[in-house]
C-alpha cells in the first residue's frame, strides 16, 4: 500500500504486492526468521524470477503467497495483497477459493505432485468443477482441451490414464494443466524443472511461459537456475538469507549486477565459449538461519564489506536500473526503501 | 492378473498342505488316541482291533494321504469324545463364531477408521488426545480382562446385558443366527465389543499414522494449492491413499479375530468354535483340534487372497497389464 507501486513507470497495476513479509519458524530453542522484510511486486502478465541458494527463503515466500505455509512456519509480519486485496490473513475457506482460481501453483517434483490413485481426468475435472459451475461432461471437454494445450498427445485417451502411466516430463505438463485449469491470474512455479531431465527442462519452461502468456497469467518463477531466469523472466529478485539482495530487470541484473552477492552469483555461471579453467565462486556458505550476522547478512563473505556493513542492515535502494540492499549504493541519503 | 491369481492359489494350497501336515502330526505325537478313546478295562486285543479298524497301523504317508482326501471332502473324522463327525460339530458352531467375528470386525472398522481420520486431521485437538489415551488402554488391556470388566459392570452391577451365551437363535436352514431376536442381539453386544476393542484401537492408530504420512505428501499439498475443498482433500485424496495398508492389516486382523475369538468365547461362554476347541484340548480330542487348526488356516488363506485382490481394486499402479506405454511412457 505504501511502497512505491508506481516507481516502475506506473503503466501497469501491480497484481501482487508483497510488503515487508516476515516468516518465522518457532522451534524449541526460540524463533528462526526464515524470511525477513521481503517486499516485491508482480505486475499483470509479468514473469518475476526469484533466485537464491537453498534455504534463502524463496520457496517459503511462494508458499506464503498462496497461503500454504506448513505449520509451524507462519507469516509473522507484513502483508500480501492480490489486486489490492489483502490475502495473507483471510480465513481458510476464503483463501481456498483464491487458490487454484486466482493463484495457481506448480511444484518441483511432478512424480509426487499427482495423486497416484486417481486418473488425470478426475484430478483435472475436480479442479475445474471446484471453481466453476461446469457440469461433468463440460469439465471433461475442458480437461481434454487443457491436455492438448500442454502438448499431451492423444489427450482423449490419456485423460483416463493414471499418473504412473506418464513420464516425468509429461506429468509436469499435466501439473501445469492443473495449475492453469481455471485461468488463475498468477502462477507460482516452485522449481518447476529441477526434478526433470536436462533435455526436458527447456521444453517445460518454454511451455510454462507460453501458456501463462496465452492465459494472461503472471508468473513467480522460483528457481536456483540463473539460466532459466535469464531466458524466461522479465525481472529477477535475488534472495539471500531470507532477504532480497537485489531486484531489477533481468538483463540488468545479469549483465550489470550491483550487489556483490549477485555479482558473485553471476560469476559462477559457466558460459559457452568462454574458456575459463575455474569458475569464480563466493567463499564461504550462506549463514544458517540461527546465525545470521548483524548488519548485512552477506558481510562475512563480501569482499567489499566495510564497517557499516557489519553494524547496520541495508535497505533496498535504487542503483539506477535495479534496486539493491547494499551500503555501497546508499550514499547521499537516498534511503526511501522503495523498489520496483 | 490371472497369472497372479493362479500363483496365489498355488501358494495357498501349499500353505494348506503344510497346515494339514501339522494338524495330522497331532494324531501321531499327542499321546495315543486309542488310550483316549477307550476305558481302562479294554483288553489289548480289542485295542489292537480298534487300532487296525481306524487305520492307525498304516504307513505315515498313507495315513496322511487318507486324511487329506477326507479333509478335502469335508470329512474330518469322528470326535473321540462326542462320537459324532467333527464336520457336524464344526458346522454347528461355525455360525456363532463367524457372526461374532464379523460383527466385531465391522464394529472395529466403523469406529476405528473415523477415529483414525479424526486424530490424523486434528493432531493437536483435545478429543484426539482422549482417543489416543483410550486407545492405549484398549491396546494394553488383555481381552479377557475387558470381557470380565464388561460383565461386571453391565451384566452384574447394571444387569443390562446377559453375561453368557447367545440368547435366542433362529435357525435359517442350517445357519443359526442371533441377529434376528432381541435377546440374541443383546447377547452379542458385550462379546463383540470385547473382541473388537483391540482391533479398533489398532486400526485407529494405523489410519492415524497413515493419514499423517499421506497429508505430508506433495500431491496433498498440490490438491490444496488447486483450491480443492477440505473434504475432497482429506477424504477423497488422503483417505484413499491410506487404504492399502489398512486393508492389509484389517484382513490379517479378521483372521485373528476368528482365531482368537477363543478367549472371548470362553469368557462369555459363547457357543462357537473357540469354545469347542478349548473343550477339545481339555479332552485331548485330537480330530476336533486338528480340524479347527485346518479351518482357521483356511480362513486366513482365503482372507489373504481376498486382501491381495483388493489391492488391485484400490491401487491402479498394481494393474500392470493395463499399462499402455504410449508416447513418452515411463
Amino acid at each position: 500500500m505504501s511502497a512505491g507501486a508506481m516507481s516502475d513507470g506506473g503503466k501497469k497495476r501491480p497484481l501482487l504486492q508483497v510488503e515487508d513479509l516476515r516468516i518465522e519458524i518457532p522451534n524449541r530453542r526460540g524463533t528462526l526468521i526464515a524470511v525477513d522484510g521481503v517486499s516485491f511486486q508482480i505486475d499483470e502478465g509479468e514473469v518475476l524470477g526469484v533466485v537464491g541458494e537453498s534455504g534463502a527463503g524463496k520457496s517459503l515466500t511462494g508458499s506464503a503467497v498462496i497461503g500454504l505455509l506448513e505449520p509451524p512456519c507462519h507469516v509473522a509480519g507484513g502483508q500480501i495483497l492480490l489486486e489490492g486485496r489483502r490475502i495473507d490473513s483471510l480465513p481458510y475457506e476464503e483463501m481456498r477459493r483464491i487458490r487454484g482460481r486466482e493463484i495457481g501453483m506448480v511444484f518441483q517434483d511432478p512424480l509426487t505432485s499427482l495423486n497416484p490413485l486417481y486418473t488425470i481426468g478426475r484430478q483435472l475435472g475436480e479442479t475445474i468443477r471446484t471453481h466453476t459451475d461446469m457440469g461433468e461432461s463440460a469439465a471433461r471437454r475442458r480437461s481434454i482441451e487443457l491436455l492438448q494445450e500442454v502438448g499431451i498427445p492423444a489427450a482423449e485417451r490419456r485423460i483416463d490414464q493414471y499418473p504412473h502411466e506418464f513420464s516425468g516430463g509429461m506429468r509436469q505438463r499435466v501439473v501445469i494443466a492443473l495449475a492453469l485449469a481455471v485461468n488463475p491470474r498468477l502462477v507460482i512455479a516452485d522449481e518447476p524443472t529441477t526434478a526433470l531431465d536436462v533435455s526436458i527442462q527447456a521444453q517445460i519452461i518454454a511451455l510454462l511461459k507460453k501458456l501463462c502468456r496465452e492465459h494472461g497469467a503472471a508468473v513467480m518463477l522460483i528457481t536456483h537456475d540463473m539460466g532459466v531466469i535469464a531466458e524466461t523472466a522479465d525481472r529477477v529478485a535475488v534472495m539471500y538469507a531470507g532477504r532480497i539482495a537485489e531486484i531489477g530487470p533481468v538483463a540488468e541484473v545479469i549483465r550489470n549486477a550491483r550487489h556483490p552477492y549477485t555479482h558473485g552469483l553471476m560469476g559462477s555461471i559457466p558460459l559457452v565459449g568462454h574458456d575459463v579453467t575455474r569458475l569464480a565462486q563466493i567463499d564461504g556458505a550462506m549463514p544458517r538461519l540461527n546465525a545470521i550476522p548483524q548488519g548485512c547478512a552477506f558481510n562475512p563473505r563480501c569482499t567489499k564489506a566495510f564497517d557499516l556493513c557489519r553494524q547496520e542492515r541495508p535497505e533496498l535502494v535504487s542503483t539506477g536500473a535495479t534496486h539493491a540492499a547494499c551500503w555501497l549504493y546508499d550514499e547521499g541519503g537516498r534511503r526511501d526503501g522503495t523498489h520496483g | 492378473m490371472l497369472a497372479f491369481i493362479i500363483r496365489r492359489l498355488l501358494q495357498s494350497i501349499l500353505v494348506m498342505l503344510t497346515v494339514g501336515l501339522i494338524a495330522f502330526a497331532l494324531f501321531r505325537f499327542v499321546g495315543d488316541p486309542i488310550n483316549n478313546m477307550v476305558g481302562q478295562d479294554t483288553s489289548l486285543a480289542d485295542r489292537a482291533a480298534l487300532r487296525e479298524s481306524l487305520g492307525l497301523n498304516d504307513p505315515f504317508l498313507v495315513q496322511y494321504g487318507n486324511y487329506l482326501i477326507n479333509a478335502v471332502q469335508g470329512q474330518f473324522g469322528i470326535s473321540y469324545q462326542q462320537r459324532r463327525p467333527v464336520a457336524d460339530l464344526l458346522v454347528e458352531r461355525l455360525p456363532a463364531t463367524l457372526e461374532l467375528s464379523l460383527v466385531a470386525a465391522v464394529l472395529a472398522l466403523l469406529v476405528g477408521v473415523p477415529m483414525g481420520v479424526y486424530t490424523g486431521l486434528r493432531r493437536e485437538g483435545f478429543l484426539s488426545k482422549v482417543f489416543l489415551v483410550v486407545s492405549l488402554i484398549g491396546i494394553s488391556l488383555p481381552t479377557f480382562l475387558i470381557g470380565i470388566l464388561l460383565i461386571l459392570v453391565f451384566g452384574v452391577m447394571l444387569q443390562w446385558l446377559p453375561t453368557f451365551g447367545r440368547g435366542e437363535v433362529v435357525d435359517l436352514g442350517g445357519w443359526t443366527t442371533g441377529m434376528l431376536t432381541a435377546s440374541g442381539i443383546k447377547a452379542l453386544i458385550m462379546p463383540s465389543i470385547t473382541l473388537a476393542l483391540f482391533q479398533m484401537t489398532l486400526i485407529m492408530r494405523l489410519v492415524r499414522s497413515e493419514m499423517l504420512e499421506v497429508l505430508r505428501t506433495d500431491y496433498i499439498k498440490f490438491a490444496r494449492a488447486r483450491g480443492l475443498t477440505n473434504r475432497a482433500v482429506n477424504f477423497g485424496h488422503a483417505l484413499k491413499n491410506t487404504m492399502v495398508p489398512v486393508i492389509t492389516i484389517t484382513g490379517l486382523q479378521l483372521g485373528s479375530i476368528i482365531a482368537f475369538a477363543i478367549i472371548t468365547e470362553s469368557v462369555f461362554q459363547w457357543p462357537g468354535m473357540g469354545l469347542l476347541f478349548i473343550q477339545a484340548i481339555n479332552e485331548v480330542d485330537i480330530p476336533v483340534m486338528a480340524s479347527y487348526l485346518i479351518l482357521i488356516a483356511f480362513f486366513f488363506v482365503t482372507i489373504n487372497l481376498i486382501v491381495d485382490l483388493l489391492y488391485y481394486a484400490v491401487d491402479p499402479r498394481l494393474r500392470v497389464d493395463k499399462l499402455v506405454a504410449g508416447g513418452h511412457g515411463s
